[in-house]
Order: C-alpha cells, then sequence, then structure tokens
C-alpha cells in the first residue's frame, strides 16, 4: 500500500478554490495532462455517485466514481474503476482548507493505492508530480486568468472539437523523403463511428513510398500526413462505435492515409482488437504484410501442395511471409534478392531457390530451377522493369499477381502477350478485400492464428523514431533493409 | 457556541514549527502575550492531561488541559479552566500539516466557546487575532531569524 501527499497553498480564496474543484469534471479545463472528460450517463459533476470518465494526453484512459462531496469541510474524495495504468484501489481525497492570514487556500491531496512490483516508485512519482504537483501549478495559473480566457466547459456534443495534439510527419509536395517534415498536428475528438488511438508502433510499407512519390498521389490530400499501418490504444471512443472500448489494443492496415503520427483520431470499423500474444510492434509489422500474404496466397489463386511459386524481393516485408508461408503450404518457393545476405535471409525463411539479381534478370534462373518450366504464380512487387522477364519466367497456364510497382507502374499490357502461355493476370488491392468487415476480421484472424502456430515468424529489420520516417523511407528504397520497418512514435 | 479558526502559512518545515509548539509548557518562548507559565503537580509538560499555569504579560493568570498531543498529526488540544476572559467551555486545537510545495507549514488554530451575548465579536477578534494570529506571527519571526542565524532547526 502506498500513500502519497503533497500539499500547496494556492493564492486564491477558498470559495473560488473550491468552486473549481468541486466540479469533478472541471479538471480537462484546467489540468494539463487531461485530453478528454466527460461525466457518464449526463449525471451532474456534483452528484456523490457520479463517474467521470476521461483519457491522459499520454494515452492513459480511465475512470473514476466520486465517493464524498463535502461544502462544509472542502473535501473531496474519489476512487479509479478502470485505468490503463496499473494503479490498485486508488482513492484519493482533495481538501482544502482556509489560510485566513492572506485569505489563500491550503490544498491537500492525498491517495492510497498499491501498483505490480517493482513499479511503487515510477507510478507514486507519475501521482504525485505528473498528477497531483502538476495540478497545483495549473489551478493557480488557471485562476490567475481573467474569466474571459478560460477555457468553456467542454460540453458533451457530437460534433468533433480539436482538442488536444499530436507529433505527425507532414507532406506538402510529391517527391523523396526530404519533403517530410515533423511538426505538431491537431487531434479532433471522435465523432460518429471514430476512435481517437495513442499508437505504440507504426509500419512502413511499400505503399507508403508510392504515396510519398506520387505514383499513387490520389491517395493522400495536401499537405498530408502518409501512413496506413499502425497498432496502438484506444484512447476516446466517439459515438455509436460497439465494437471497442477505451484501453483496448488495436491495430489497422487500411485507408484513409494518416498513420506516421502519434495520435489519431479515425473511424473505428477497419480497427482489429489485438489479442494478447501479438505485441503492438508485431502487429505494426505485420497487420498489411501478413494480410497481404494472406490475401496473395488464399484468395487469389490460391497455393497448393507442389506448386512453384516465384516471390520478388523475397527478404523484404511482405516476401518474407509469402516465402514462410507458401513454403508451409507445400510450395516450392523460387525468390529473388538483390544481395547474398538477403539470399541467406530468404533461405532460412523457406525460399527453396533464392536469386541474386540487382537488373531484374531473373528468367533463366527460374527456368533453370524448374526444368524449363517456369513458376505457377508469380507475386510480383517489382512491375514495370520486370515485365518481359515475369513474362518469361511463368508456366503454361499460370497466374500473374501483380499487387506493387516498385520499379515503377506496368505499361498497358497487351492481352494477347499473356495469350501466349494462358496466363491469368490479377491486380489485387488488399482494401478492397478488407472493406468487408467479416473479410477483415477472417483475413487478421488468419494472420494472428498463423503467428501463433509459428507459421508465420514476422522480422523486423529496422526500427526508426517517428521524426526520421525520411530515414526510414530512404533505407527502404536502397534496399538494404530486411523484413518490417518500423517507426516509433 | 462560538468558533473562532485562524490559519497561516509558515515558510519552515512542519518538524521545526512543531519543536517550537510541541512543549505544553513552553507559550514563553515564542508567544508575544505569555510571560511565564509552569505545570501543575510536577507532571511533564506532555502527559495528557496536564495542566499549565501561566500569566499574561498584561498581568491576567490562566490555567490550561492538555487535553490531546500527537506528534503524528502535529496537533495538541487543551481546554480552559480558569480565565479572565470571560469564556466558557473552550476548547482549542493548534495544529500543523506539511506543504509538500515548498517544504513549508500550514498552521491552524482554533476554538470553540461560550460567552456573554454581545461579547462575541470582541472575544473572536482578541483570540483569532490577537492570541492565534500573534502567535503565528511570533512563530514566523523566530524561525526566520533561526534560519539567518545559522542555528540548526
Amino acid at each position: 500500500m502506498i500513500r502519497v501527499t503533497r500539499s500547496t497553498v494556492i493564492d486564491a480564496p477558498i470559495d473560488r478554490v473550491w468552486a473549481v474543484l468541486r466540479d469533478f469534471n472541471s479538471h480537462i479545463d484546467w489540468h494539463p495532462a487531461i485530453a478528454q472528460s466527460e461525466i457518464e450517463h449526463g449525471e451532474k459533476p456534483d452528484q456523490v455517485g457520479c463517474v467521470r470518465a476521461f483519457s491522459l494526453k499520454n494515452g492513459a484512459v480511465l475512470r473514476e466514481q466520486l465517493l464524498t462531496l463535502s461544502d462544509d469541510h472542502h473535501v473531496s474524495t474519489y476512487c479509479i474503476l478502470d485505468s490503463t495504468i496499473p494503479l490498485k484501489r486508488y482513492v484519493a481525497t482533495v481538501r482544502l482548507s482556509p489560510v485566513t492570514d492572506g485569505n489563500r487556500t491550503f490544498w491537500h491531496w492525498e491517495s492510497t493505492f498499491s501498483t505490480p512490483p517493482g513499479m511503487e516508485a515510477e507510478l507514486a512519482a507519475a501521482v504525485g508530480n505528473g498528477v497531483y504537483e502538476t495540478g497545483f501549478k495549473a489551478l493557480q495559473d488557471y485562476l490567475r486568468k481573467p474569466s474571459s480566457e478560460k477555457k468553456a466547459a467542454t460540453p458533451v456534443v457530437a460534433t468533433p472539437a480539436a482538442t488536444g495534439s499530436a507529433q505527425s510527419i507532414v507532406m506538402s509536395r510529391h517527391g523523396g523523403p526530404d519533403v517530410f517534415s515533423y511538426t505538431e498536428t491537431p487531434v479532433r475528438a471522435p465523432g460518429a463511428g471514430q476512435v481517437t488511438v495513442k499508437h505504440t508502433a507504426i509500419g512502413v510499407n511499400y505503399i507508403d513510398v508510392y504515396v510519398r512519390n506520387g505514383l499513387y498521389g490520389a491517395l493522400i490530400e495536401l499537405p498530408g500526413t502518409p501512413g496506413m499501418e499502425a497498432a496502438g490504444v484506444v484512447s476516446v471512443v466517439g459515438p455509436g462505435v460497439t465494437h471497442l472500448a477505451a484501453g483496448d489494443r488495436v491495430a489497422y492496415a487500411c485507408p484513409p492515409v494518416g498513420a506516421y503520427t502519434t495520435v489519431r483520431t479515425m473511424d473505428a470499423a477497419q480497427l482489429v482488437k489485438l489479442p494478447g500474444h501479438i505485441s503492438d510492434e508485431v502487429a505494426a509489422a505485420v497487420m498489411l504484410k501478413g494480410m497481404s500474404a494472406e490475401y496473395l496466397l488464399h484468395r487469389i489463386r490460391p497455393v497448393k501442395a507442389g506448386d512453384t511459386v516465384l516471390v520478388h524481393a523475397a527478404a523484404g516485408g511482405v516476401g518474407l511471409l509469402l516465402c514462410q508461408w507458401a513454403s508451409r503450404l507445400g510450395a516450392k518457393v523460387i525468390g529473388t534478392v538483390s544481395s547474398e545476405s538477403k539470399a541467406q535471409l530468404a533461405a532460412d525463411n523457406g525460399c527453396a531457390v533464392p536469386i541474386v539479381t540487382r537488373d531484374y534478370r531473373f528468367a533463366d534462373a527460374v527456368l533453370a530451377a524448374t526444368d524449363g518450366r517456369g513458376a505457377d504464380i508469380v507475386y510480383d512487387g517489382l512491375g514495370k522493369l520486370a515485365f518481359e522477364e515475369n513474362l518469361r519466367a511463368l508456366a503454361l497456364c499460370s497466374h500473374w499477381v501483380s499487387f506493387g510497382q516498385a520499379s515503377g507502374a506496368h505499361d498497358a499490357v497487351a492481352l494477347e502477350r499473356l495469350g501466349t502461355k494462358s496466363i491469368a493476370l490479377s491486380r489485387p488491392v488488399l482494401f478492397h478485400y478488407t472493406a468487408d468487415p467479416e473479410t477483415l476480421r477472417q483475413m487478421s484472424a488468419n494472420v494472428f492464428a498463423a503467428i501463433r502456430a509459428g507459421v508465420l515468424q514476422p522480422h523486423i529489420g529496422a526500427r526508426f523514431p517517428l521524426a526520421q520516417a525520411a530515414q526510414a523511407h530512404e533505407f527502404l528504397e536502397s534496399r538494404a533493409s530486411t523484413g518490417a520497418i518500423i517507426l516509433e512514435p | 457556541m462560538i468558533r473562532v479558526y485562524t490559519s497561516s502559512v509558515i515558510d519552515a518545515p512542519a518538524e521545526a514549527v512543531w519543536g517550537m509548539i510541541r512543549d505544553f509548557n513552553g507559550l514563553p518562548k515564542w508567544h508575544p502575550l505569555i510571560a511565564e507559565s509552569r505545570i501543575e503537580n510536577y507532571r511533564k509538560a506532555d502527559e495528557v492531561g496536564c495542566v499549565r499555569l501561566f500569566s499574561l504579560k498584561d498581568g491576567g493568570v490562566i490555567r490550561e488541559k492538555l487535553l490531546a498531543l500527537s506528534d503524528f498529526e502535529y496537533s495538541c488540544t487543551y481546554s480552559i479552566l480558569e480565565s479572565p476572559m470571560g469564556v466558557d467551555n473552550y476548547v482549542a486545537t493548534l495544529k500543523l500539516t506539511p506543504i509538500t510545495d515548498g517544504d513549508r507549514t500550514f498552521a491552524e488554530w482554533s476554538a470553540e466557546f461560550d460567552c456573554a451575548p454581545g461579547r462575541e465579536q470582541a472575544l473572536s477578534d482578541s483570540i483569532g487575532q490577537g492570541v492565534f494570529q500573534g502567535g503565528f506571527d511570533a512563530l514566523k519571526r523566530l524561525l526566520r531569524d533561526r534560519r539567518y542565524s545559522g542555528r540548526a532547526a
């Protein structure tokens, strides 16, 4: 059991201080740590038993209940009901006393609680300094301001209002990684069907490069924030959202862009709750890439045992997952990579025949590895520059799955070229498959189950601070990276 | 029943202030209105139930009984047995609370009593301001001087 006690003198008469502190929801007006707060069920903030549901700017989410309110003795006692911070049996009392000498106010703030072992000092400091002492200074400043400058009480309305801020990567034009800047951006309160998510890990994908360089320019409205994959904690739930609650660990891989940020308000429909065995970092590494592997291998041209598949960028984010999963499904995996070390990595992850090439020449090697037959399926993330070689490397009655364009968008494909080998060509987009909530649920569940079963082993090749997203893009485009790249907010 | 309450902030740690006021027989050391004091019947000053007999600088004599003492709560409660003030059923509490912000002391002195009608305001003022605030002002001066003179608290 820990007891935290802090006290101060506020340079204002007790009635003014008490008027603010007796309002159980007023902390949103004066405490800098609070992002959002409201009293549940429309109760009044001085109704004993009312519950305030609030979130902190650091992403924590809490519910506290008012147990005692005394205008006679200027006492307010409350306890935590739920909290994402592990404070157990937390009960706190605010007690004011008049300082008659100078018409000031003595404010005594005390709580008792317990914590998980080893966290006592950290949480005692967070409570004593981050909540109580910070609160003392903040309320003193708040009471000094003339009334006209004070924030209006936060109304419980459906209209989103800007509240709180985030740090985001912003781009105002298309181009190289130097178009990224890192700046403070406003965060809106969630509207109907939306939630606010505090990101804990952000995934970098090649689609982000296409958005940045303009190939997929239509996906971003400038100035805007790129990124389509992240994991985090729900901090605020907007009206009408029933499948998520504040505190839920979630991840997503979906449009619109905007994932390269610390806190994001977005539609809740595409958010997937994370099972306990999937960490936030793994989720950010695997949502978009894992679901890509899932639909490429199972929903376009389902892979079966005995198939020969050709995986380009076999040591990349999607590539490694394709090698792992396809080999487990019984396919012979041929992969192209740009270096010997990547060849070893691909081989260690299920690629039976790694081919090292930096200039898109691989057809001869594929034919050699298949007795001249060619591959039954090519998973093509290379695009334009590899067109002819892919055509040569494919078998009769095969399937060309073009899901990426790292070397540029394909020129118009004359159907008759495909007719020379009865090739089926698919140009799938992940988001068309995940748009349906039930399909999204199945796909993500399949990915998580494959990880749990050891079929998929997410490989995080590099981590960068969110502020260094430009460096992360340089790293990705330089072909130096393997596996997934994570941005840390 | 009249209630008088006076509170102040003393710019010294609570242990230091308690060290000065804990002695039920020590009023002459710090209170400007008190001349001399002794504990009756050879009892100790921190024996709850002991009685102090003290004289005011303006000549009056007062007897007060120690009802409660707490080193934990930094508080002391006493009642008046005899005095020239014209109060009955007088019980007072002097209590200190640490102010963590700045390592200072919040001091509270309160009393409840009965008196003749019409005497309420005069008594509230002389007790609240003269005795209580006067005592706090003296403590502030003494502890400030102590600090400046380098003596240990």
